[in-house]
């Protein structure tokens, strides 16, 4: 199906960068066994009126927005057709399927009883005497379902490039594996890339739906039956912003060719986006008599101020990029747009919602260490997945593309 | 061609959005079971001694939150070792006293929230239990509860939820009445007998009856008859002391999950939406042969 030529990057895998990342690594899993060992407590700041912090809002409902790149590429790809964004997919699965995996692997730390977690993908197998069964009102259980199903998807999507890396490679039992497994694999590749489509619209939008019960904690300006529509609408351009950022910097650090036509085309897609989220969430706003609330001098109505103003700003700054925008121009544009969704993210989980009594947090050094050892896990295994598997685009010079070194 | 898959994909939208827009607002005001147990808390009655505090703790087997210095048990809220607590509220000039526990709401955002279950409301005595055993420990029951209810052992590296469960395991399953299926320990050694248990329904009566008995002494409303979706724990309020004064969340009549399900519902509504987008993406999928770009 590849329409775009790839190769592994090779080169050593262990540089000094490779070696801070499992510094990082080492004191976050120090952290980890305080953490299974004497409790929750122990080492995070979450308490009876924050039970979510910042594993739950940066890791996972961050995480997977940025992750999300992987799923807005392939409905351009293979549902639009858009086939010349190819070059940009491989790289964008693999890295929703590492953000994925992130965030799950947060979530193991995060919940109490983590050994009952099983339970979860299997319950109407186990439910006795009505006890114990799916209970489809819970948000939570789509998000669950669903993130562990698109996990499961992404890895298989993963593959391809896996299988193929392994082809190339030596002779040996590995080789005639991945010989015997890919033709089967490829064959079920389009229920699995249609899967990769529908489940991360259902539980990104679902990802929203969940603060939808706070009515008394999440504040006006952030609660709003749109909170679905919003949270997809921002994973999109996330994901995009994503994928512009890790592209460029594929380009910039392995010499890879830098497709700046079609990153460009990206960057009005998302500029659109970004437009569309800044007219909705206004309007919602607006139309259910909220407004005045977003001109009391608050800190809030701060940073309701500071999410739209990012958001418009990263609007305006793609549209003027997408014709002419040079590789540095173009990632600025995108990070905004990209720290406009995490901080709307990050209000509503946690800066937006107020559970009354008193109840502060802040996140201990102990939660950022294990979030900061998962992101390093997560970079470490990036680099070795493109050094060693045909992930990134081959060096080649079609029309429009400019090696980035030369252009940055 | 081209145009199909738009189409059905657009459809498949349109009828998420559809759905969505005409379920919402359309779930049905949920009833307590007949059966209904619960309890009344008469703050006009209550001095606060704090006997209801000692004695849950006693009766569910929780440890003393004690003081720095190790000498008072000093709760000062809920929490993964306490139950019940007595909070002091002022309206300005006056103060009143407020007994806090589960509410056991008639239709409670923690069992709409938990993911298989392990908060639930008895189907007949409308208590909301937990069963350790189907937690994953997500907390979301936490988030969800507007009363600020469920707590989490913290501290623990086998941690569970805390909360009232209206001393279902101190029932006599030998008496007859409400004292068959619970027995707080909290209403029984009330001195005061500000705090009483019994059916929902006679609760209710009792808490009317006092109110035109002595019109001057109560608020006429009854916090939790209808409030949140109304509660199976009732609240009476002195006279001029309203209920937000005394600390109780305004939750207007509706349930607090009714608006949180009726969108996931309407979103998820026979699973049509994701069906169709499913189906209309593997078809687009399928025709990868026509690809719209020069490659
Ligand atoms: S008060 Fe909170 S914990 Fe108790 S039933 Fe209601 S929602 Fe659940
Ligand atoms: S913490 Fe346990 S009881 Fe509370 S919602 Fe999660 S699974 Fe249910
Ligand atoms: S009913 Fe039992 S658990 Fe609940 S507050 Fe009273 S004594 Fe405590």
């Amino acid at each position: 199906m590849a329409t775009t030529e790839t190769s592994p990057v090779g080169g050593r895998f262990v540089t000094p960068f490779v070696k801070l990342l499992l510094a990082i690594w080492a004191l976050g899993s120090a952290v980890a066994v305080v953490r299974f060992t004497r409790g929750l407590g122990a080492v995070s700041a979450m308490n009876d009126g924050y039970p979510w912090g910042i594993w739950i809002a940066l890791d996972m409902v961050v995480g997977t927005a940025l992750g999300s790149g992987g799923f807005a590429v392939a409905l351009l790809v293979y549902v639009l057709h858009r086939g010349r964004y190819h070059p940009l997919i491989r790289p964008a699965i693999l890295t929703a399927a590492l953000g994925y995996t992130a965030g799950a692997t947060a979530i193991v730390f995060d919940v109490g009883r983590y050994w009952n977690l099983w339970r979860v993908p299997v319950a109407p197998l186990f439910s006795s005497g009505g006890r114990f069964g799916w209970n489809f009102n819970s948000g939570l259980l789509e998000v669950a379902l669903c993130v562990m199903a698109y996990t499961a998807v992404l890895w298989v999507e993963t593959a391809v490039p896996v299988l193929e890396g392994l082809e190339a490679g030596p002779p040996g039992r590995l080789r005639s594996l991945a010989v015997a497994v890919r033709p089967a694999l490829e064959r079920s590749l389009p229920v699995v890339l249609a899967l990769g489509v529908v489940l991360p619209m259902m539980h990104q939008s679902s990802l929203g739906s969940l603060l939808l019960v706070a009515t008394t904690k999440l504040h006006p300006l952030w609660h709003t039956p749109l909170l679905p529509l919003l949270f997809l609408l921002s994973c999109v351009g996330v994901g995009y912003a994503a994928v512009v950022i890790e592209a460029t910097f594929s380009g910039a650090v392995f010499g890879r060719p830098l497709e700046l036509r079609i990153l460009r085309e990206l960057a009005g897609v998302m500029a659109a986006l970004a437009g569309l989220l800044v007219v909705v969430r206004l309007a919602d706003v607006t139309l259910r008599g909220r407004l005045p609330l977003a001109f009391a001098p608050s800190l809030l109505s701060g940073f309701f101020w500071l999410e739209l103003a990012l958001t418009g700003a990263a609007a305006v700054l793609l549209w003027r990029r997408r014709r002419a925008g040079t590789p540095g121009a173009l990632v600025r544009a995108a990070g905004l747009l990209a720290a406009a969704g995490a901080l709307y993210r990050i209000d509503v989980y946690l800066t937006a919602f107020d559970p009354g009594n008193g109840w502060r947090y802040f996140p201990s050094v102990g939660e950022i260490l294990i979030s900061l050892a998962i992101v390093s896990v997560e970079t470490m295994a990036f680099l070795f997945a493109v050094r060693r598997f045909p992930i990134l685009p081959r060096a080649r010079r079609p029309a429009g593309s400019v090696p980035a070194r030369a252009a940055s | 061609m081209k145009l199909t898959r738009r189409q059905i994909l657009k459809g498949g939208l349109a009828a998420a959005g559809a759905a969505a827009a005409g379920r919402a607002g359309a779930r049905e005001r949920r009833q307590p079971p007949p059966e209904a147990v619960g309890m009344l808390y008469d703050a006009t009655r209550c001095i606060g001694c704090r006997a209801c505090v000692t004695k849950c703790r006693e009766e569910n087997k929780l440890p003393f939150e004690r003081s720095a210095d190790g000498l008072y048990d000093q709760p000062v809220d809920l929490s993964g070792s306490t139950k019940n607590v007595i909070r002091l509220a002022s309206d300005g000039t006056r103060t009143s006293f407020l007994k806090a526990q589960c509410m056991h709401c008639v239709d409670p955002a923690c069992t709409s929230v938990c993911m298989i279950g392990a908060l639930r409301k008895n189907p007949v005595t409308g208590i909301v239990e937990y069963d350790e055993n189907g937690c994953v420990g997500c907390r979301y029951c936490e988030v969800a509860c507007a009363f600020n209810v469920p707590k989490f052992t913290w501290e623990k590296a086998v941690p569970r939820i805390v909360k009232c469960e209206l001393c279902r395991h101190r029932a006599d399953p030998g008496k007859s009445g409400p004292l068959a299926v619970a027995n707080p320990a909290c209403a029984e050694v009330c001195p005061r007998a500000a705090v009483v248990y019994g059916t929902r329904a006679g609760l209710l009566a009792e808490a009317r009856r006092r109110i035109a008995e002595e019109p001057g002494r109560y608020e006429s409303r009854i916090y939790g008859e209808e409030d949140g979706g109304g509660t199976q724990v009732l609240y009476l309020t002195a006279r001029g002391f309203s209920f937000q004064q005394l600390g109780l969340p305004d939750l207007g009549r509706n349930a607090v999950p009714a608006v949180s399900e009726s969108v996931q519902h309407g979103i998820y509504y026979g699973m049509a939406a994701p069906v169709v987008l499913f189906a209309a993406a593997l078809v687009a999928v399928h025709r990868r042969g026509g690809t719209d770009d020069q490659e």
